[in-house]
């Protein structure tokens, strides 16, 4: 089973690294972007067959060591 | 006095602070992170470095690693515990002091000396140090920290900054921050200040005619608070 998860940064994080994404962007001649917002995702293949199951744990591991809930936010957007 | 140093893949200033821990009296003791068990200690150091080449975010997977539980006890039963940048990254994330250390504001990797001021004197770290400013050297790209709203709050109500980026007068502004860090903190304390993580490192000044000398007032008030 594979679970898809993504990791944002929260909304009042600064994110220096998307600001320069963004700037570039604008440089390129992207001028209608108002935010560049940088983010980290992850394909996690498990044995796991449950889909809740898998869900669960992976949502552990976002707590335990993939995020760090201080500064990130994460969504597992699909599993299969 | 015993002191412990760990060592993770990556770490690199471990040996720095070994050299130093010894010149100014410490009988120190190189620690694998593989290792289970931490040998008994007067003072644990987690020193700077890449761990883990800083994948995911720094510090992250070395604060899962086997010693950190015998760490973390440690620091439960009030052991003193000093993180010294990528140490202190190691302390954030496994949550024995509050808050994050983000990419630099400005994206670059800072390798300077900076003035830091003391703001909390009562603790083992820094109690009866004459000096209010001390000239430290740091060298990270991951040092603006950042914390909650809340948790800033809460720090400050406890008096958990250790000490702040200020200029050689101990004026803490805007234009003295290296990082972007709240407030120029450049090191904070858990709640019971047995554990102190900060971004400088003392280690590299303890030698006149390499850097400075404040590395080592800082050491050898240390081993004299804990005789």
């Amino acid at each position: 089973m594979k679970v898809s998860v993504i990791i944002t940064l929260k909304k009042d994080v600064l994110d220096p690294q998307g600001k320069v994404i963004h700037q570039t962007l604008d440089g390129m001649g992207y001028k209608d972007i108002e935010e560049v917002r940088q983010g980290k995702y992850f394909e996690i293949y498990t044995k796991e067959n449950d889909l809740k199951k898998a869900k669960d744990k992976v949502e552990e591991m976002c707590k335990k060591l993939l995020a760090n809930l201080v500064i990130e936010n994460y969504k597992i957007i699909d599993v299969q | 006095m015993k002191s412990s140093v760990i060592t993770f893949p990556g770490s690199n200033c471990d040996r720095d602070m070994d050299v130093a821990l010894k010149k100014f009296g410490f009988k120190n003791k190189m620690i694998w992170h593989d290792d289970l068990e931490l040998p008994k200690s007067d003072l644990v150091v987690l020193p700077g470095g890449f761990s883990y080449g800083d994948y995911l975010r720094c510090g992250s997977m070395a604060s899962k690693s086997k010693i950190m539980k015998s760490v973390i006890n440690f620091a439960k039963s009030g052991g003193l515990i000093i993180g010294v940048c990528n140490g202190f990254q190691i302390l954030v994330e496994s949550g024995l002091v509050p808050g994050v250390l983000l990419r630099n504001k400005y994206l670059e990797f800072i390798c300077k000396n900076v003035f830091v001021k003391i703001n909390n004197k009562q603790n083992s770290y820094f109690k009866n140090i004459n000096n209010n400013v001390l000239e430290f050297h740091i060298a990270h790209n991951e040092g603006n920290y950042f914390c909650t709203d809340d948790q800033l709050k809460e720090i400050e109500d406890n008096e958990q900054v250790a000490i702040n980026y200020c200029n050689k007068e101990g004026r803490i502004e805007d234009q003295f921050n290296p990082n972007g860090s709240i407030k120029n903190i450049a090191g904070i304390f858990n709640k019971e200040k047995n554990i102190l993580g900060m971004m400088p490192h003392p280690e590299r000044m303890i030698d006149p005619s390499l850097s400075g000398e404040d590395g080592s007032l800082f050491f050898k008030n240390l081993i004299n608070n804990l005789k």
